[in-house]
């Protein structure tokens, strides 16, 4: 414990010492770490930062909507349903493979384009985040609801309960909990996607230090935004973490039995 | 014995070119105990998953109080929750509390509410000294008192039929004494149950009648003394024989 702290102490000021001696130190530091800046910008960027978690909390429940459904389909066993499988097979294929800024532009200008009217583009970016994370996600449910032994299926069925009741009562939710890490780590990556929005003109946190950025001719607004995306990300990370360990010991557990 | 509950005609059952169930007929009356045994591959489980349609079969008819339950346009999940079933392996959700467990199908299938199953699952779980882990996830119990709560489990909505498939063969030899002793309770009751077992000592004393499976077809059967005693066929002599050895 004394050891981990003091070898902290030492690294930390080492790192310290390297970065204030290299000869940029000075420039970069008024035009990135610039405090006066960081202060005058904080209004701005810290309202844009609301309005980046909304949209987060609108596509969590959209991904979890469309992530499951689509997860079910790659499930469904059975010749009927084979056109169902390709095209939910094509879905994850098509959107875990395009870069999420291309999907923004496709969506963000393309659909008001094809509809000829004006769409909020807050709600084009939701809309976006979540055809692209549900793509990754439904992945992540799907290797869950395969991962469930299917003895717990036969159970129960054997029980009475109906083919949908099983799958809701007794298969997603063991899926969910084996693979809560991945889903969580997904989670952590859509937290700081969502400043991606800012591309399609939509007043965020990044955007909004975009425009005290130039005003201030300083980049320390930047600093600001991703700072607060951090502060937002460090919970949901530590939250893994203690659902990852707390998994491992239970299997562990479960192994002696 | 009163009536016939359960009645099979001819049933017969392939996986691709193996046929496993070759014609197998058999009664069960209501409160009778009857032992399944037969050698490993003799269709023992398969019969059992055919009973409560978790495996359809190819041939014949299954009689649940004279219904036709292997017509398909019976509700296959209505028919099963008349069911009660026990596997061979630990078959409890392990994302459930015991008690949501056990209270499953009576809230689910039957449309019991919650209240009123609960305290039945508690009472049930209280009988089998676990009334105290009824909040505990699975994975806090034994293998042997997570089979014993399966068992609660099966019988906690008062199913027609119990059926019991090797439900000690995955455990631990000091923990299936338990086990059986709910078993023998549950038969003393006048629970109806059709067990596949390899327990021959507790088919002996349990069981009104003993049925012996080999090859898909039943061989012989009768009560335990003659059965045990006095087979009469040489399958079922080389097979008790390997038992006693």
């Amino acid at each position: 414990m004394l050891i981990g702290a003091a070898s902290t102490v030492v690294f930390a000021l080492a790192l310290w010492a390297f970065v204030v001696n290299t000869p940029g130190w000075a420039r970069v530091q008024d035009s990135f770490f610039d405090l006066d800046t960081a202060v005058a910008a904080f209004p701005r960027v810290a309202e844009g930062f609301l309005v980046n978690l909304r949209i987060l909390a609108f596509s969590v429940v959209g991904v979890a909507v469309v992530a499951t459904l689509i997860a079910f389909l790659r499930t469904l066993r059975g010749a009927v349903f084979f056109p169902l499988r390709v095209l939910a097979t094509a879905y994850t294929d098509v959107f875990r493979g395009t870069p999420l800024i291309i999907v923004l532009f496709l969506i963000g200008f393309g659909v008001p384009g094809l509809l000829q009217t004006r769409i909020s583009t807050e709600l084009l970016g939701t809309v976006a985040l979540v055809v692209t994370y549900s793509a990754y996600v439904s992945e992540v449910i799907r290797a869950g609801i395969e991962g469930v032994h299917p003895s717990q299926r036969m159970g129960a069925r054997a029980l009475g309960l109906s083919h949908a009741q099983t799958l809701r009562l007794v298969v997603l939710p063991q899926a969910i909990r084996r693979q809560a890490p991945p889903l969580m780590n997904d989670f952590v990556a859509m937290q700081k996607d969502v400043g991606l929005v800012s591309v399609l003109g939509v007043v965020d946190a990044v955007r909004g230090a975009q425009i005290e950025t130039a005003k201030y001719a300083d980049f320390t607004p930047y600093i600001v935004a991703a700072v607060l995306f951090v502060l937002l990300a460090i919970p949901t990370i530590r939250l893994t973490d203690w659902i990852t360990a707390r998994l491992r010991d239970r299997e562990q557990m479960g192994s002696v039995v | 014995m009163s009536g016939t509950v359960l009645r099979l005609e001819g049933i017969r059952k392939s996986f691709g070119a193996t046929s496993v169930l070759r014609g197998v007929d058999l009664d069960l009356a209501e409160h009778e105990v009857v032992a399944l045994i037969g050698p490993s591959g003799s269709g023992k489980s398969t019969l059992l998953k055919t009973i409560n349609l978790l495996e359809p079969i190819d041939d014949g008819r299954i009689l649940l109080r004279d219904e036709d339950i292997s017509d398909p346009r019976v509700d296959v999940d209505r028919t099963r929750a008349r069911f009660g079933v026990v596997f061979q392996h630990l078959n409890l959700f392990p994302h459930l509390t015991v008690l949501d467990n056990v209270t499953l199908a009576s809230r689910r299938v039957h449309g019991v509410p919650r209240a009123e199953a609960e305290a039945r699952g508690l009472e049930l779980l209280d009988r089998i000294g676990l009334g105290a882990k009824a909040r505990e996830h699975p994975d806090r119990l034994s293998g042997g008192q997570q089979q014993r709560a399966a068992i609660v489990r099966a019988v906690a909505t008062d199913p027609e039929v119990l059926l019991l498939d090797e439900i000690t063969s995955a455990l631990d030899p000091l923990l299936v004494g338990d086990v059986l002793e709910l078993v023998r309770e549950l038969a003393a009751e006048g629970t109806t149950i059709l067990m596949a077992t390899h327990e021959m000592a507790f088919a002996r004393d349990v069981a009104h009648r003993v049925v012996f499976l080999d090859g898909g077809v039943i061989v012989e059967q009768g009560p335990p003394a003659q059965v045990f005693g006095a087979p009469r066929e040489a399958r079922t002599r080389e097979f008790l024989a390997r038992f006693s050895a």
